[in-house]
């Protein structure tokens, strides 16, 4: 092991105070538990403070969109009376493309408000290029720090894309190859430079995304005159999902469903050198989404504000074939270019309103910006030089890796169900196994029924399986 | 090939070697160095594929493999993707109230 990487990773915990500014043991308490909304009140922005500095950015205020098409052509494969009224919300207007933005502006203007000289992000994704900008926007240098290349060189395109934006916006951009050392390289630069560490997972950044929530509960209700009835979030790190729920909450919007989608990549290992250009999708996938929702904490942030299985109602997956079709979709009958990874939800949301009936709505909440590199004919076609075989069937028979089947009708656009339980069981089983205990207190209860949104019995049920002792 | 001083250029360094990697990492990743890529003005004349010394745009000073001069994008829309034609079509059939068989 090197020596160097030794020495940094022994002053985690000091880095990370000295980066983020938060001393998140305070929060603490019992065996594994923290005050999650005490964390939020005191390190946060109120939700008001948040629209103004977005505001003043430029971020925000994205139009609230009915896809008429897509809902007519719902209808015609749904039972009778069935096919919800499918909105989205264009956040690919925001400054930088993407609700990204909504994140990185908190980000940056808290860095600059505790005199922060510059600010580090660790991200392949379309955070990096919001950071970017609003760095650029407040006058604050910065750097991104991106897995983007495989042993061979080879560049994911849409990874390759966000660099190109982030050096648009002055930014220095340092790639990588493949692994978790990542974090060793991140932690190294925040340790050199004495810049903030803009973490996707900060209080100010989750809180961010809640004005995403409350601007969907406003503008709908303005068109509409009620609540939408299901909101569908793609889902990765948990952060978008996390804030949008939020938002919607702090607009009182509280009977509105909230579902997770992520493109599902099963089979493939993140770590993966020659797994890591098998994939079509660099965001909004389940080798975040899985992972995140059972140890949230497993972010560049001791304790993620990002905690997704605090807010989901439902979680479903989609195919990378499925994704596809529906941003071709977009394009061809709703006239919008977007995505494709932030169109997940799209694809989920056309299957779902299939289920709904034709006096409800639902809303996907996202749309991102599309370019070279990220565009579906620079994906497909990468995915084929990389020996992919693309072709009409039925996407349920997807391999990862080895084919992408487009959906030969749009009929056969199915969302599958991730079972919640089973996901609450895993994040628990991480809390002992993390912490490296067998037994948790009383009050370490109550956290779990909060964190994992379940009810007392089903948590107490979980524990007994799991043989965690109640002290 | 002699590259001057000032030239916007892109390195190339080894950051961990094979040995240095963490353990437990897939098996085909853990016989890999970590790599790392960044770009910068060249602070003396140096020669391509040789280290030299650049400070990049937020200032910092890296010493690694000189690997690139006035380095660009050149990343695109990808080439024509034959599968992708018939989604539109398809769909406007469908919307116009016509039945379409599988694609």
């Amino acid at each position: 092991m090197n020596s160097n990487y030794k020495k940094i990773m022994s002053k985690r915990s000091e880095i990370m105070k000295k980066s983020v500014g938060i001393d998140y043991s305070v929060f603490e308490y019992g065996k594994i538990s923290f005050d999650y909304e005490k964390m939020m009140k005191e390190t946060g922005y109120t939700l008001k403070e948040m629209q103004a500095i977005q505001g003043e950015a430029g971020v925000g205020n994205t139009p609230l969109l009915e896809l008429r098409n897509l809902t007519k052509l719902a209808r015609k494969l749904a039972p009778s009376g069935k096919g919800a009224r499918i909105f989205i919300k264009d956040e690919a207007s925001n400054p930088s493309g993407s609700f990204k933005a909504r994140r990185g502006v908190n980000a940056v203007y808290h860095a600059k408000k505790l005199g922060y000289k510059g600010v580090i992000a660790a991200t392949s994704g379309n955070y990096g290029a919001a950071v970017a900008s609003q760095a650029a926007m407040l006058g604050l240098k910065c750097i991104i720090v991106q897995e983007c290349y495989d042993s061979k060189g080879r560049g994911q395109p849409e990874i390759v894309e966000k660099a190109r934006k982030c050096e648009a916006y002055g930014a220095e951009v340092l790639q990588l190859t493949v692994g978790p050392e990542l974090f060793y390289i991140f932690l190294k630069l925040l340790d050199e430079t004495n810049y903030f560490n803009a973490s996707l997972y900060t209080p100010f950044g989750i809180a961010g995304v809640e004005t995403l929530g409350y601007e969907l509960a406003m503008q709908f209700r303005e068109k509409e005159g009620k609540d939408p009835d299901v909101v569908v979030c793609t889902n990765a790190g948990g952060g978008n999902l996390t804030g949008t729920a939020r938002g919607l909450i702090k607009a009182n919007a509280t009977k509105t469903q909230i579902v997770g989608a992520s493109v599902n990549l099963k089979g493939l290992h993140m770590a993966s050198d020659t797994d890591f250009n098998k994939k079509s999708f660099t965001t909004g996938h389940t080798g975040f989404g899985i992972p995140f929702a059972t140890w949230p904490d497993r972010s560049d942030v001791p304790r993620s504000a990002a905690r997704p299985l605090r807010y989901m109602d439902r979680y479903v997956l989609v195919n990378q074939g499925e994704v596809f079709y529906m941003t071709e979709a977009l394009a061809q009958i709703e006239g919008l270019e977007r995505g494709p990874a932030g169109n997940t939800a799209l694809a989920a949301a056309f299957s779902l309103a299939q289920e709904m009936s034709e006096d409800e709505a639902i809303v996907v909440q996202e749309t991102e910006y599309t370019g070279a590199g990220k565009h579906i004919g620079a994906q497909l076609s990468f995915a084929i030089e990389n020996g992919c075989k693309v072709f009409y069937g039925d996407p349920k028979d997807e391999v990862v890796g080895e084919n992408i089947i487009l959906p030969s009708h749009p009929s056969l656009i199915k969302t599958r169900d991730i079972d919640l339980n089973k996901l609450r069981k895993s994040y628990i089983k991480n809390c002992m196994e993390m912490n490296n205990i067998g037994e948790i207190t009383k009050a370490d209860i109550q956290f779990l029924i909060d964190d994992c949104r379940a009810g007392n019995d089903r948590i107490l049920n979980i524990l007994r399986e799991l043989k965690i002792k109640i002290i | 090939m002699i590259v001057k001083k000032g030239t916007w250029v892109r390195v190339h360094d080894i950051v961990l070697t094979v040995k240095e990697r963490v353990d437990n990492l897939p098996k085909d990743t853990q016989n890999l160095p970590l790599e790392m890529w960044t770009k910068g003005i060249l602070l003396d004349d140096a020669k391509l594929g040789d280290r030299a010394k650049i400070r990049t745009i937020t200032g910092r000073e890296i010493y690694a493999k000189l690997i690139e001069v006035n380095p660009y994008y050149d990343h695109d829309y990808g080439k024509h993707v034959p599968q992708l034609m018939k989604i539109g079509e398809q769909l406007r059939i469908l919307l116009a109230g016509g039945d379409l068989d599988e694609l």
